[in-house]
């Protein structure tokens, strides 16, 4: 099976903090790691591998610093790895990065194509239904269990809020993987050594421009772009009520949930 | 001269703190309790590679170098030292003498299976009255046919309470002193070899570390490791490199318990103010970590020219003395920053500073350090 | 010309999911905005037209339904295959869906289908004029705002070309408005051809059920007690109002240690680290060690009678007062505040 596992590197929002000065990210010294949902997509394929013989193959969309997360899924024991990185393909929405991806795919080949649910810095969790689109084949998301029936049917177990489906489905597809899916391995310490040693074959706009339609890529082929970005308020020492009365504590509690949005 | 890591050992530094921090971190604190090491996490690092660094492919090694096995010395004894001894043992001690002197068979049977992630390996040289005059033998193996048979006790052996290999060292000529002394390659279930109860330490407390004896166990003559007389020699060699895995350990010992203490001191208050803005803590924290550096550099120094085949041994010894000496300090002084609680079990800061006292001593005592050195430097 | 607002209105097993009335409240306002209408999308089975009324009291002026057996339940294709006719037919300005699990498989789906924008999990929607320079007159455009960078920042986002502006927006989040009882409305049919093809997954099973247990470290909403409860009976108190709110209760570590709590509740240096949407602190003083483990947390609020209480330094909002005095009461205003808003 050759399986395609598309990953994301992402700074590390969890140790993002903000400035109270300046009221700005603090981006500086925030590591970049491998999309959680994506890293467990690269586990569910090695899994597969495993199983039922085959491949995996990773690619990443990113900046040439992306190379590092595919080192490491090559450490992890992936097969071989792309890097799609073009200045043309730089400030894509969804839509123009699911195109771009899907034309790579086309021309790298896959039978099952498993892609991270959500990305921790995007949180839009678009582009994997959004490439299964564009390469017109069906999409399973929020996979929490695959199996694999004879040569080219999987059966998934597919996650809602209230329930959750087995649904039967023949390769060619694509999966979007929920972290649960599988817990990731470490690196292999040879794994890394074998990892630099192979050649990360990196895709631009010329290595894609037969099949890409510019119109539809970077930010000017994005159908929506960002008016404006502000943080929320610096955490601190925020109000402290002393003298209020049980009820009128009350009122303020509630209020204070709803501006939270935790009712 | 570069002193930047390659991006391979970056990204191998990499794995071993998300390994040390997954882990080791949330086990440390029991085992060091219970006294237990937790073979489960034994069989985790066999798994990732972290028990075969700097042996190569050819053998089912990971075909590293001796900078990453540096790397990873300092990054699990960060979150627990005894972590650190145990591959350190494994990998210094046991593995390399049969790396370094073992015939092609040997290395196939027993190297490949220490490296490649099947088993553990011990190192068996201190005894109850032989520790830095390691000259001073008393266990015996006499020749016997197609197999010696051998006699003795061995003490303060790490890794011997679930070792499957024991690399050990026993006299085989008396009058021929130091050269009089072969090295060995026992098996577990070889009878006779008994071990003891994991002996009660200060630090270190999770690691195994057992006394062995020897009751008139037979080990083949294909088990000898080099010829008879070699063993002083290939005990020594391997303590060389060893010494680099213990700078390491102590660098890491100290740079987990200085990240413990500056995490505090940002959060604890008193007289109103956090205690990380009162310059004599800046003052003092700045000091601890120009020392850590110190002794960081010495030891990727050393590691360094072994990977370049130079003669490191004195780089070593440096590495370990100055690294070993300063983890004591610097812990000490950790425990002060923190105060009170710096003292409770509650912090893994006491552990730190249980733990650094044996850098000073064992794979050669601080005292033997600087005979190496002195040694080494012609000045008598 | 694109015009109106249309919301597709969620279902599982014909009932309609909350989120699509609170989007439908929303769409009111919006659609006031525009000088346009609001119109309740429903994909379902034969007899889902029957949910059209309660779409219309809910403030829809107008409902569209598609109505096929292979719409019963979830499932990709059909249902983008249903909405993207819908679409091509009544050419829409802007397309609300709920960002559920169906919400955020369905609507990306759609929008490369069809090439337009799409705007995940949107917490605030607004309709602003938007000038490409100080020349251009303007147009009316949604601002759709969401939170990104792991809840770290927020973004408003623009669909400025293409049509329809679409948005997957969050439950909870938007608020309905009063129902009107007997309201009229327009509820017009869309007939889709649907062949054997378009079901190309197979549905074996589908299996209901309730929301599973969690662990402290996972609980969106944590009611923390620390000595200042005064026994441990008090927990009874913080596990009621940790039930309004869907959450779990935890403990500071002198509690766990005097036997009143089990010690996987304990938040803390040698407890757990949490950082729940809400961490509430009642009676904890927020010695260092308990701090430790709930400072990410993204709102705490403090309830203790002691005003120097180090809790305070880390809480966006801290009552000095009596626990056992104000918890009951917030238990039972919640109550009524989810009863009233229901």
């Amino acid at each position: 099976m050759k399986i395609v596992v598309c990953i994301k590197q992402v700074p590390d929002t969890n140790e993002v903090k903000l400035d109270p000065k300046t009221n700005t990210l603090i981006r500086e010294g925030v590591p970049s790691i491998i999309n959680h949902d994506d890293k467990s997509g690269i586990e569910a394929a090695l899994n597969l591998k495993e199983q039922v013989g085959g491949t995996v193959t990773v690619v990443c969309m990113g900046p040439p610093q992306a190379d590092v997360a595919l080192r490491e899924a090559l450490a992890m024991g992936c097969d071989e790895a792309y890097l799609l990185s073009a200045r043309e393909f730089g400030g894509s929405d969804t839509y123009a990065t699911a195109t771009i991806i899907a034309t790579a795919l086309q021309k790298i080949g896959y039978d099952l194509v498993i892609t991270g649910r959500q990305a921790i810095d995007g949180d839009t969790a678009q582009v994997g239904p959004q490439i299964a689109e564009s390469l017109g084949i069906p999409q399973i998301s929020y996979a929490e269990e695959i199996t694999v029936e004879g040569k080219d049917t999987l059966v998934v177990r597919r996650q809602y809020e209230d329930r959750y489906h087995i649904i039967e489905v023949k390769l060619p597809c694509l999966l979007t993987a929920l972290a649960e899916l599988a817990d990731p391995r470490y690196m292999h310490a040879g794994g890394i050594i074998d990892a630099y040693a192979k050649d990360i074959t990196v895709l631009g706009f010329d290595d894609l421009k037969d099949s890409l339609n510019p119109e539809h890529i970077g930010l000017k082929g994005s159908p929506t772009n960002v008016f404006k970005s502000f943080t929320k308020q610096a955490k601190g020492a925020g109000t402290i009520l002393t003298d209020v009365s049980p009820d009128e504590a009350v009122t303020e509690i509630i209020k204070k949930l709803e501006e939270k949005y935790i009712i | 001269m570069d002193f930047k890591l390659s991006k391979t050992h970056l990204l191998q530094q990499e794995m071993f703190r998300r390994f040390a921090e997954n882990e080791i971190k949330p086990l440390a604190e029991e085992m060091d309790e219970t006294e237990v090491y937790s073979l489960e996490l034994l069989a985790k690092m066999h798994k990732y590679g972290l028990m075969g660094i700097p042996f190569s492919k050819e053998y089912g090694g990971v075909g590293g170098d001796y900078l990453a096995y540096a790397l990873c010395m300092e990054e699990v004894s960060k979150m627990d030292a005894s972590s650190g001894i145990t591959i350190s043992v494994h990998t210094s001690l046991a593995c390399s003498c049969i790396d370094s002197f073992g015939t092609e068979e040997q290395k196939q049977k027993y190297l490949r299976p220490l490296v490649d992630g099947s088993k553990t390996g011990c190192y068996g040289l201190t005894e109850p009255n032989a520790g830095s005059d390691a000259a001073g033998q008393q266990t015996k193996a006499v020749l016997d046919g197609d197999s010696y048979i051998i006699n003795g006790t061995k003490i303060f052996t790490t890794n011997s309470g679930f070792a499957d290999i024991f690399v050990m060292f026993a006299m085989t000529d008396k009058s021929l002193g130091t050269k009089g002394i072969s090295a060995f390659i026992v098996e577990k279930e070889m009878p006779g070899l008994k071990v003891g109860q994991n002996i009660k330490r200060m630090g270190i407390r999770a690691a195994s570390n057992c006394e062995v004896s020897y009751e008139n166990v037979r080990v083949p003559v294909e088990n000898r490791l080099g010829k008879e007389g070699d063993g002083f020699k290939i005990a020594m060699k391997a303590l060389d490199a060893g010494r680099i895995g213990i700078a390491a350990q102590a660098v890491g010992i100290a740079q987990g318990a200085l990240n413990e203490a500056i995490k505090y001191v940002k959060e604890r208050k008193q007289f109103g103010k956090r205690i990380s803005s009162f310059q004599n803590t800046q003052f003092k924290i700045a000091e601890l970590q120009t020392n850590i550096d110190a002794a960081r550099l010495m030891t990727w120094r050393a590691a360094s020219m072994k990977d370049n085949k130079e003669n490191f041994g004195p780089a070593a010894a440096m590495a370990k003395l100055f690294a070993s000496k300063m983890a004591n300090d610097v812990c000490r002084d950790c425990v002060q920053l923190m105060g009170g609680y710096g003292y409770c079990r509650e912090y893994p800061i006491e552990r730190a500073l249980r733990d650094a006292k044996i850098t000073e001593i064992y794979e050669g005592t601080s005292e033997v350090m600087k005979m190496v050195i002195s040694g080494s430097m012609k000045i008598f | 010309m694109s015009k109106d607002i249309y919301v597709v209105a969620e279902q599982r097993d014909g009932i309609v999911a909350k989120v699509a009335i609170e989007l439908i409240g929303e769409a009111t306002k919006l659609a006031a905005d525009l000088g346009q209408k609001v119109y309740a999308v429903l994909l379902g089975d034969e007899n889902i037209k029957d949910r059209a009324q309660d779409l219309i009291e809910a403030g829809a002026d107008g409902v569209v339904y598609v109505a096929d057996k292979m719409l019963a339940e979830y499932v990709t294709e059909p249902y983008t295959k249903a909405m993207t006719q819908i679409i091509k037919e009544c050419d829409p300005e802007i397309v609300l869906f709920g960002a559920t699990a169906i919400g955020r498989d369905f609507a990306p789906r759609v929008a490369q289908r069809i090439y337009t924008g799409l705007t995940a999990d949107c917490t605030k929607l607004d309709i602003d004029v938007w000038k490409a320079n100080d020349e251009d007159p303007g147009q009316k455009l949604l601002f759709m705002t969401r939170p990104a960078f792991g809840g770290n920042i927020m973004a408003t986002i623009l669909c400025k070309t293409r049509r329809p502006q679409m948005a997957t927006v969050r439950p909870g989040v938007m608020k309905r408005i009063e129902k009107v009882p007997g309201k009229k409305g327009e509820v017009k049919e869309i007939k889709v051809q649907f062949t054997a093809a378009d079901m190309n997954v197979k549905i074996r099973e589908i299996i209901k059920e309730e929301h599973k247990k969690v662990d402290i470290t996972e609980s969106k909403v944590l009611i923390s007690g620390g000595r200042g409860i005064g026994s441990p009976e008090a927990y009874g108190m913080l596990r009621e109002l940790a039930d309004v709110l869907g959450g779990e209760i935890s403990s500071s570590r002198a509690n766990v240690d005097a036997g009143w709590i089990e010690k996987d509740r304990q938040v803390g240096q040698t407890g757990k680290t949490v950082r729940p949407q809400l961490y509430m602190a009642c009676g904890i003083s927020g010695a260092i060690q308990h701090v430790a483990g709930m400072e990410g947390s993204e709102c705490v609020v403090a309830i203790n009678k002691n005003d120097t209480a180090a809790i305070f330094d880390v809480s966006d909002l801290g009552i000095v007062g009596d626990v056992k005095v104000i918890i009951p009461k917030l238990t039972a205003a919640l109550k009524k505040y989810k009863v009233d808003n229901a």
